[in-house]
C-alpha cells in the first residue's frame, strides 16, 4: 500500500480514523445510554442506633434491614458508598470525591458527615470500633510497584475523639522493614488500643496484633487476612488463602487466639471480604455471583451449619446490635 | 507486500520534512504516539475495572501479572530474529501491534474470568514483546548513523506525548460513557486500530536485500555475540539494568521523604515523565553532535544523582522537582541514547535480532537487580540500600565508560 500516493493514503487513513471515531462515539453513548436509574430515596430515615438492625451498602446507598426479617424491605438512604462500616453510632463511608479518587467520610449517627479524609486509591476495607471510637480503612493504590504489575495497600486510622491521624500503618514498628510490607483489614479489641490487621510482604500474610498508642505491631499466625475480631475478644474470623496462595480462593475460617487453631467455616465459596460478626455465633460477609452483584450472606462461627442467604442485592454488612464483652 | 513498491528514504528527495527526522521515524513515531494513547487508556482503568468493577483481588491480579514479565523478554529476541529472518520488520512490528488492539476487546471477552484476563494481559505484551525491536530496527534502517540520536529523541517524544494524553482520553470517555470500563476498552481498540492502520499505510519496510546475501540463520544470530562490539553492548545494556532499582522504589523513597500526600503518588510518574518527554529530543539531538557515549554517561550520573538526592539531607518541594528532573534527564539520556549508539554496531541483516538482545540484557538485569534492591532494603534499611544503588550505578556508569571507550572504538 506503499504505491499508493500520499494523498491517497492520507484520505485513506482519515477515512479509517472516521469510521472508528463513529464506532467509538456509538459505544460510548449507548453506554451512557444503559446506566442505571437512580435508587429511590426511602422516607424513613437511616441512623445507626443500636438495635436489632443489619447495615448494609445496596446499590451503593448505605441501608439498613430488620435482622429478624433481612430479606425483607429496606431502609435506603441517600449517602453514596462504595464501603461502609458502623458500631457504637459511628459509622465510616469510602466514597467518590472526583471521578478518580475516593474520601473517608465519618458520619454520626444520623449519616451526617463529621469529618472526611482524602485516601489514595480504590476502596477495599472499612471498620469501625465497637465504641466508635476509632475507624480505619483500606485502599488499593497502584503505581508503588507498577513496576512488578502488582498492588499495594494503604490502611490509616483516625480516632474520632483525639483527631489523631495514622495515615497508612507502614509508620508503626514492626518486626519486617522490607520495601514490599503491605498492610490491609484493621479490626479493633473493646479496650480501643489494640488493633490486629494483615501484614503482607515477602509473598507471605500474616495475623499481626498493634498497639495503638505504643505504635507497634507484631506478628501472631501466618496465612491469616482480613481479620475480624469477635464480640468477646477471643476469636477471630478470616479469610484463609487455600494451600496459602490467594490465586486458589479464600476459605472463610475462625481463629482462637488463645490456642492459635483454625475452625474452617461452613462456606465453601471463596470469600474475598473481610467478615463482620454478627452476634458472638454468626459470622456475615459478601459473596458476588458470576455477574458481580453481591449478597450477604451468614454462618455459624463454630465450623458447623450451613451458610444463609442474608439481604440479597446487598454488600458491606455490620449488625448495629452487636453486644461486646466489656460495653455490654 | 512486493518490495518493489519500497523505496530507500531519501532516494527520490522526498518529503520536505526530512531535514529535521525521516519520514519514516515520523510515521512510526505516530505509530507509538497512537498506540500508547491506546495502552495508557487501559492502564489508567484497569486497577479501577479490575477492583472496583470485577471486585477482583489485588493480590490475585498481581500474580497473574508477574508471570509474563520474563517470558515477553525472551519473546522480544524471537521477535527481533524472525523479523531479521524473513526481512518483514514492518510485518512483524504491525503483527506486535494489531495482536495488543486484539486484546483490548479481549478484555470484553474474558470477563469476569481472572485466568481469561490473565491471557489476554499475556497476549498485550506478547505484542508490545515482538513489535519493540523489528520497530527499533527499522528507525536505525531508515536514519543515517550521524543522525540516529535525534531519530530516536524525536521518536521516544511522540511516544510519551501518545502516554500522556491516554488517561485523559480515558478520564473523558469514563465521564461521557457513565463509567463505562466497556467503553474504554472499546474506544481504546479503536484507536489502536487507527495506529495499526498509520503503520500498515505509512511506514516503509526498509532494505532492498541483494538477492545474493543469505538469510540469516540462527547460528548468524548466536555469532552476534562472538563480535567484541556487540558483546560490549549488551554488557552495557545489562550494567545499566544492573543500575536500575525500578521506578517503584524511587517514588516509594520520594514519597516517605516529602511526606507529600499519598494522594498525589501518581504524579510522581507523571513528574518523571514530563522530564523524559522535554528532554529526550534535545539530548538525542545533543548525542550526535557531542557523542552518544558521554550523553550515556551522563545519564548514568543523572541517576546516581537521583539515588543520592533520595537521601540527601534536603526535603520537600526542591528536593521533589529536583529527584525527578533528574530521573527524567537519566531516562532521557539513556534510552533512545542505548538504541542509537546499537545501531551502527550491528549488522543490517540482524538488526532487529541485535536491538532485541540489548533490550532484553536490559531488561533481565533490571528484574535482578530490582529484586535484589528489595532484598538490601529489607536487610539494610532504606538509606543504606540507596546509598549502596548509586554506588552501583558509579561504578556501572565507570565500567561502561570502560566498555564503550574501548580501543577508542567510535559509535
Amino acid at each position: 500500500m506503499n504505491g499508493w500516493s500520499v494523498r491517497a493514503r492520507v484520505l485513506a487513513v482519515l477515512g479509517v480514523a472516521m469510521v472508528l471515531a463513529g464506532v467509538a462515539t456509538f459505544y460510548i453513548r449507548g453506554a451512557a445510554a444503559r446506566v442505571a436509574e437512580p435508587v429511590a430515596v426511602a422516607a424513613k430515615p437511616v441512623t445507626l442506633d443500636a438495635g436489632p438492625v443489619l447495615l448494609t451498602v445496596t446499590d451503593r446507598h448505605i441501608a439498613t434491614v430488620s435482622t429478624s426479617d433481612p430479606a425483607g424491605p429496606r431502609t435506603v438512604s441517600a449517602v453514596e458508598c462504595v464501603r461502609a462500616y458502623a458500631a457504637g453510632g459511628t459509622g465510616v463511608c469510602l466514597q467518590p470525591a472526583t471521578p478518580w479518587t475516593y474520601k473517608m467520610v465519618v458520619l454520626d449517627r444520623r449519616l451526617a458527615p463529621v469529618r472526611s479524609v482524602d485516601i489514595p486509591g480504590l476502596p477495599n476495607r472499612a471498620r469501625v470500633s465497637a465504641s466508635g471510637r476509632l475507624v480505619a480503612w483500606t485502599t488499593f493504590v497502584g503505581g508503588d510497584s507498577y513496576n512488578s504489575g502488582g498492588f499495594s495497600t494503604r490502611t490509616g486510622i483516625l480516632d474520632t475523639v483525639s483527631g489523631t491521624l495514622v495515615a497508612s500503618l507502614e509508620e508503626f514498628d514492626a518486626p519486617v522493614r522490607a520495601a514490599d510490607r503491605n498492610f490491609w483489614g484493621v479490626t479493633f479489641a473493646a479496650d480501643d488500643n489494640t488493633l490486629y490487621a494483615t501484614m503482607s510482604t515477602g509473598g507471605h500474610r500474616y495475623l499481626v496484633k498493634g498497639d495503638l498508642a505504643a505504635r507497634t505491631l507484631k506478628t501472631v499466625a501466618e496465612n491469616v487476612e482480613c481479620p475480624s475480631l469477635s464480640p468477646d475478644g477471643t476469636r477471630i474470623a478470616f479469610k484463609q488463602a487455600i494451600s496459602g496462595d490467594p490465586t486458589k480462593g479464600w476459605r472463610l475460617s475462625v481463629l482462637d487466639l488463645s490456642t492459635l487453631a483454625v475452625t474452617p467455616l461452613a462456606e465453601t465459596a471463596s470469600v474475598d471480604d473481610q467478615p463482620a460478626w454478627l452476634d458472638s455465633a454468626t459470622v456475615g460477609y459478601t459473596l458476588r455471583q458470576a455477574d458481580g452483584r453481591p449478597d450477604v450472606w451468614s454462618v455459624p462461627a463454630s465450623g458447623g451449619g450451613e451458610p444463609r442467604l442474608l439481604v440479597p442485592g446487598a454488600e458491606s454488612p455490620a449488625a448495629l446490635g452487636v453486644a461486646t464483652g466489656t460495653n455490654g | 507486500m512486493y518490495l518493489s513498491t519500497i523505496d530507500r528514504p531519501g532516494a527520490k528527495g522526498r518529503g520536505r520534512g526530512v531535514a529535521v527526522v525521516g519520514g519514516n521515524v515520523l510515521a512510526l513515531g505516530t505509530v507509538s504516539l497512537v498506540t500508547d494513547v491506546s495502552a495508557e487508556m487501559v492502564t489508567a482503568v484497569l486497577p479501577l475495572y479490575l477492583v472496583l468493577g470485577l471486585h477482583l483481588s489485588p493480590v490475585a491480579y498481581g500474580v497473574v501479572d508477574g508471570v509474563y514479565t520474563g517470558a515477553t523478554a525472551l519473546l522480544r529476541i524471537v521477535g527481533g530474529f524472525v523479523a531479521d529472518r524473513v526481512r518483514a520488520r514492518k510485518a512483524l512490528a504491525g503483527f506486535g501491534y494489531a495482536l495488543s488492539a486484539v486484546a483490548k476487546l479481549g478484555l470484553l471477552a474474558a470477563g469476569r474470568s481472572l485466568a481469561g484476563i490473565g491471557f489476554v494481559v499475556a497476549v498485550d505484551r506478547m505484542g508490545k514483546g515482538l513489535r519493540t525491536a523489528p520497530r527499533d530496527a527499522l528507525i536505525t534502517l531508515s536514519t543515517p548513523p550521524s543522525a540516529l540520536g535525534r531519530a530516536f529523541g524525536v521518536h521516544r517524544t511522540m511516544d510519551a506525548v501518545g502516554a500522556f494524553l491516554g488517561p485523559l482520553v480515558a478520564l473523558a470517555v469514563l465521564a461521557g460513557s457513565g463509567q463505562s470500563y466497556d467503553a474504554v476498552f472499546v474506544t481504546s481498540f479503536c484507536v489502536a486500530v487507527l495506529g495499526v492502520a498509520v503503520l500498515v499505510l505509512f511506514v516503509r519496510e526498509h532494505g532492498q536485500p541483494s538477492p545474493s546475501v543469505a538469510r540469516p540463520a540462527v547460528r548468524d544470530a548466536a555469532a552476534l555475540l562472538r563480535s567484541g562490539d556487540v558483546r560490549r553492548l549488551v554488557l552495557a545494556a545489562a550494567l545499566l539494568g544492573v543500575a536500575t532499582i525500578g521506578d517503584g522504589f524511587v517514588y516509594l523513597m520520594l514519597q516517605r521523604r516529602t511526606e507529600i500526600g499519598l494522594l498525589w503518588f501518581p504524579l510522581l510518574a507523571v513528574g518523571t515523565s514530563l522530564g523524559y518527554l522535554l528532554l529526550a529530543a534535545p539530548l538525542g539531538v545533543l548525542a550526535d553532535r557531542i557523542g552518544r557515549r558521554p550523553v550515556l554517561l551522563a545519564g548514568y550520573a543523572a541517576l546516581a544523582v537521583t539515588y543520592l538526592l533520595l537521601v540527601a539531607p534536603v526535603g520537600g518541594w526542591a528536593l521533589l522537582v529536583a529527584a525527578l528532573g533528574a530521573y527524567g534527564l537519566y531516562y532521557a539520556a539513556t534510552d533512545g541514547v542505548l538504541m542509537a549508539l546499537a545501531g551502527p554496531v550491528l549488522p543490517d541483516a540482524l538488526r532487529a535480532t541485535g536491538l532485541a538482545l540489548v533490550q532484553t540484557g536490559q531488561a533481565l538485569a533490571y528484574v535482578a537487580s530490582s529484586v535484589l534492591f528489595g532484598l538490601a532494603w529489607s536487610a539494610w534499611g532504606p538509606t543504606a540500600a540507596v546509598l549502596a544503588a548509586a554506588v552501583v550505578a558509579v561504578v556501572a556508569g565507570g565500567t561502561t565508560a570502560g566498555l564503550l571507550f574501548y580501543k577508542g572504538r567510535t559509535a
